[in-house]
């Protein structure tokens, strides 16, 4: 028997790319997918995904809600959930390319919403608070309905199957964005469910993530408290909701946020100028169970921009690389240099290191 | 008549034995005496306790203990052990006294989880290589982020415990065990950069130097418990339970309440310390939270408090009670933790596991979304790393250890605390007893035991790809249960080995 994620804890490698133009300026998801297809071997076709920031501009004021339903009559319910809490400004379906290599599809529908004022008002929450517990509403209680992208002005899009494959299914050369990151998965089980591919995303962080975290229960059991609920058991999971807690609640900047989930070693900062060894000593000591140990490079993309941050052992390989406004961040090096064969700079950020890349006119 | 026929008997290999004396000299309980006229030693089984002394202490190996093969007709509702209860009882008229843990045929859980390792998808780290950290803060965590005015963040906090690895050594009072064995754990505590706690009986004022590695008790008798006490230890434990005992007090008899142990105690010489079963101004937990912020108040809320409750059944809710009453740290003691004297029916029969206790609180203060406001130090008992590894995947902050450190120190856990007659100088106030604890020598091996279960712990936790003992805590995950039923997993939290 077969368990879907979240049934069964499913370790797995992966490839990771992450391109940003700093100024803003939008460019095709074709290169995403010709730069991932280099990977390939880092997948192994059960898996596969993209992130757009800046994709829907037309419609930057609302939550895009991107979701895959079982069948027709989940669909309907949802709907009416939807419906009932959030205006919905447009939906429809999410283009797609049949093609051999993608099989099993659910239905997948985009939706473009405003909270409903009555009800936003009368929940009492902040506006991205109330819609990110309108995903945890559906994703947690209707059953074969899961909301896999929620943000503004941005969207995930994946399935099982090899990235470049599902790049070429969701037509993602007619997407133009300032930031894109990508997915190839390996996971060493076959959980053939389109929702445990990767990014995983909440409102508009998104999270692309090559490792498997020693710290994981360590953590979900931590960030269950502040009332997130880890459904997929899966390490990207827990690292997105752990960066929501500490940006958008806690209000912490991703230099900080770098010093508690890839914390220094205690030795390291005995070492630091004292304002700075206090400060990282606070931040290690109050958010101790959110500290992620075990191998990960990460790619977290925002609102604001973009972030890669390794392990503190620097366990799995990431390199950055520059050219004009443009960052890169990749697993490889090859990837990227299919896009841009001629860099202005490339190096290999040290193992708990944040390499923070924010949009111009942004501060992250 | 004696009807009680001795438990253990000692047998001693004349051919080897060179009437040198030295088992004579040594026994507390007079079990060896010399037969001049035979040139030939002797031994009174009935007094001995078998706490290994003489056989330690024998230079030619002559000594040694056996358990007696003398039976009764066989009966399992009447075993010789309950038979021999009664007649003592029958004899005395009095509440049977034992000391140290529990040792009935009870489930350790412990025994029966496994933990994990690393295997291809994930990486062990090699600890003789990489940095794997274990050090750890207790004490109460607050997410909430001040800044200052330049945005800066505000780094106050309450008072912390900062301690190297997860180890403290628990309550055990003075004038219960000896002055020696205390200046061992001081200066053991200090030397590994951890705590040990002075237990009920005040702080020898020789001690207050190591008072930056003291967590002091005050119990129900409030014995020694003056300002400079409190203000002078880096944590103050209330202590409103202990495993061995759960629901009693505790009575430490006037003839070890003599100099030192009297003056430190604060209370006449040749009184009996009564430490009654409650705090008599502690029956609820209203009461308890004034008594939490008396203490802070007292020491300007720069010391962390410590509450210490027994497992009991309902101590999911004692510890959430607790948690609201303003503790910073909560101590819960296992029904297997020791003690120095202790009804043996109570010892035997009340409380619960300290696994179990701990899976079921810590799950709790989660579900509840306080767990980050405590610490949780579990005891009774831990016995070895990779008890330790177990009770913080479970949850645990840090493990307090007590019976295992007395061990490490010389103590054979013969379970005859009580008698005040301990031949290893740990609990006794006999002067010639105590003196034969040398601090120097007790120090080193508690200092060599928790380092080699600090290289133990870094070596387990490698193995399971971890490099901080943060990532472990509450990391159930890494662990499995071997023979244990679905009940038993799932107050546990941990899925059955093969799952
Ligand atoms: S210590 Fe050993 S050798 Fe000496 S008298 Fe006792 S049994 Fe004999
Ligand atoms: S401390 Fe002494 S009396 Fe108590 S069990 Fe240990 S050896 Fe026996």
């Amino acid at each position: 028997m077969h368990f879907k994620e979240g049934e069964v804890r499913i370790p797995s490698g992966c490839a990771i790319l992450g391109v940003i133009d700093k100024s803003r300026k939008r460019f095709s998801g074709e290169d995403m997918i010709r730069a991932i297809t280099v990977m390939h071997e880092r997948g192994n076709g059960l898996g596969g995904g993209f992130a757009g920031y800046g994709i829907y501009p037309e419609y930057k004021d609302y939550y895009a809600f991107h979701v895959f339903y079982d069948d027709a009559s989940i669909k309907k319910q949802c709907e009416l959930f939807l419906d009932e809490h959030f205006d919905i400004i447009n939906l429809s379906k999410i283009p797609t390319r049949k093609m051999s290599e993608i099989k099993d599809e659910p239905l997948i529908w985009r939706y473009f919403l405003a909270p409903h004022p009555t009800k936003l008002k009368s929940s009492q929450l902040d506006e991205r608070e109330f819609v990110a517990k309108s995903v945890f509403k559906i994703n947690t209680t209707i059953k074969g309905a899961y909301v896999f992208s929620s943000g503004k002005n941005m969207g995930v899009f994946k399935a099982v199957g090899y990235p470049e494959d599902v790049g070429r299914f969701y037509k993602l050369e007619e997407y133009e964005g300032y930031c894109f990151t990508a997915h190839g998965r390996y996971p060493t089980n076959t959980p053939g469910w389109w929702g445990g591919a990767h990014p995983f995303a909440l409102l508009d962080y998104s999270v692309v993530h090559n490792g498997e975290i020693s710290s994981y229960d360590a953590n979900r059991r931590c960030i269950e408290m502040y009332g997130y609920k880890c459904t997929l058991l899966t390490d990207t999971e827990v690292i997105t909701y752990i960066v929501d807690y500490l940006h958008r609640k806690k209000g912490l900047d991703f230099k900080e946020i770098a010093s508690v989930i890839a914390a220094p070693f205690w030795n390291t900062i005995v070492n630091y100028p004292d304002e700075e060894r206090k400060k990282c000593e606070y931040l290690r000591n109050a958010f101790a169970s959110l500290l992620i140990t075990g191998p990960f490079s990460i790619i977290i993309g925002c609102q604001d921009g973009m972030v890669a941050l390794n392990d503190r052992l620097k366990l799995r390989p990431m390199v950055v690389a520059e050219k004009g406004d443009k960052v890169f961040v990749s697993t490889e090096e090859c990837a990227i240099r299919v896009i841009e064969p001629n860099l202005d700079r490339i190096w290999a950020p040290k193992g708990g290191e944040a390499v923070i890349i924010k949009l111009e006119d942004e501060r992250l | 008549m004696n009807y009680i026929y001795p438990e253990y008997e000692v047998v001693r290999n004349h051919s080897r034995c060179i009437t040198c004396r030295a088992c004579e000299n040594q026994c507390a309980n007079n079990v060896h005496s010399y037969v001049e006229c035979e040139n030939r030693m002797e031994s009174n089984d009935d007094a001995c306790v078998n706490c290994h002394r003489c056989v330690t202490i024998c230079p030619t190996r002559a000594l040694k203990i056996a358990k007696t093969d003398h039976v009764f007709r066989e009966n399992a509702n009447w075993t010789g052990k309950t038979i021999n209860e009664i007649y003592k009882q029958a004899q005395s008229g009095g509440v049977l006294l034992s000391s140290m843990g529990n040792p009935e045929n009870y489930p350790v859980y412990f025994d029966k989880i496994l933990i994990n390792a690393s295997q291809v998808t994930n990486p062990s780290i090699d600890p003789l290589r990489e940095p794997m950290e274990t050090r750890v803060f207790l004490g109460s965590k607050s997410h909430d982020i001040v800044r200052d005015a330049a945005g800066k963040i505000v780094t106050e906090t309450t008072p912390q415990l900062d301690l190297s690895i997860p180890v403290m050594f628990s309550a055990m009072s003075y004038g219960s065990i000896s002055y020696n064995a205390h200046e061992s754990l001081a200066k053991a505590a200090q030397k590994l950069g951890i705590y040990y706690n002075t237990g009920e009986g005040g702080l020898h004022e020789d001690f207050y130097k190591y008072s930056k590695n003291t967590i002091v008790q005050v119990a129900s008798g409030r014995f020694g418990v003056h300002k400079d006490y409190l203000t002078a230890a880096a944590a103050i434990e209330i202590k409103m339970g202990q495993g061995a005992k759960p629901g009693i007090g505790g009575h430490l008899p006037g003839t070890k309440i003599i100099g030192d142990v009297s003056r430190t105690r604060m209370i006449p010489e040749g009184s009996d310390a009564i430490s009654p079963a409650p705090h008599h101004d502690i029956y609820s937990i209203e009461d308890l939270r004034q008594l939490v912020f008396s203490l802070k108040e007292a020491t300007d809320y720069k010391k962390p408090v410590i509450v210490k409750i027994a497992a009991v059944h309902n101590v999911t809710a004692i510890a959430s009670g607790v948690v609201r009453s303003g503790a910073d740290m909560i101590a819960i003691d296992g029904f297997r933790g020791g003690t120095g004297a202790a009804p043996t029916k109570i010892r035997d029969n009340v409380g619960i596991p300290i696994e179990l206790a701990l899976a079921s609180v810590d799950k709790r203060l989660r579900d509840e979304g306080i767990r980050d406001k405590v610490s949780l130090i579990v005891g009774g008992s831990i016995r070895s790393s990779s008890d330790i590894v177990k009770a913080i995947a479970l949850g645990a902050d840090c493990v307090y250890i007590g019976s295992a450190a007395l061990i490490a120190m010389g103590c054979h856990l013969c379970r005859n605390c009580q008698s005040g007659k301990c031949n290893w100088g740990i609990a006794t106030q006999m002067p010639e007893l105590v003196k034969r604890l040398n601090p120097a020598i007790a120090y080193q091996r508690l200092v060599n035991l928790i380092s080699a279960w600090r290289h133990e712990i870094k070596e387990m936790m490698g193995g399971m790809g971890i490099n901080s003992i943060e990532s472990l805590k509450g990391n159930r995950l890494m662990l499995r249960g071997v023979g244990l039923n679905e009940k038993e997993l799932s107050i546990l939290g941990i899925y059955h080995a093969g799952e």
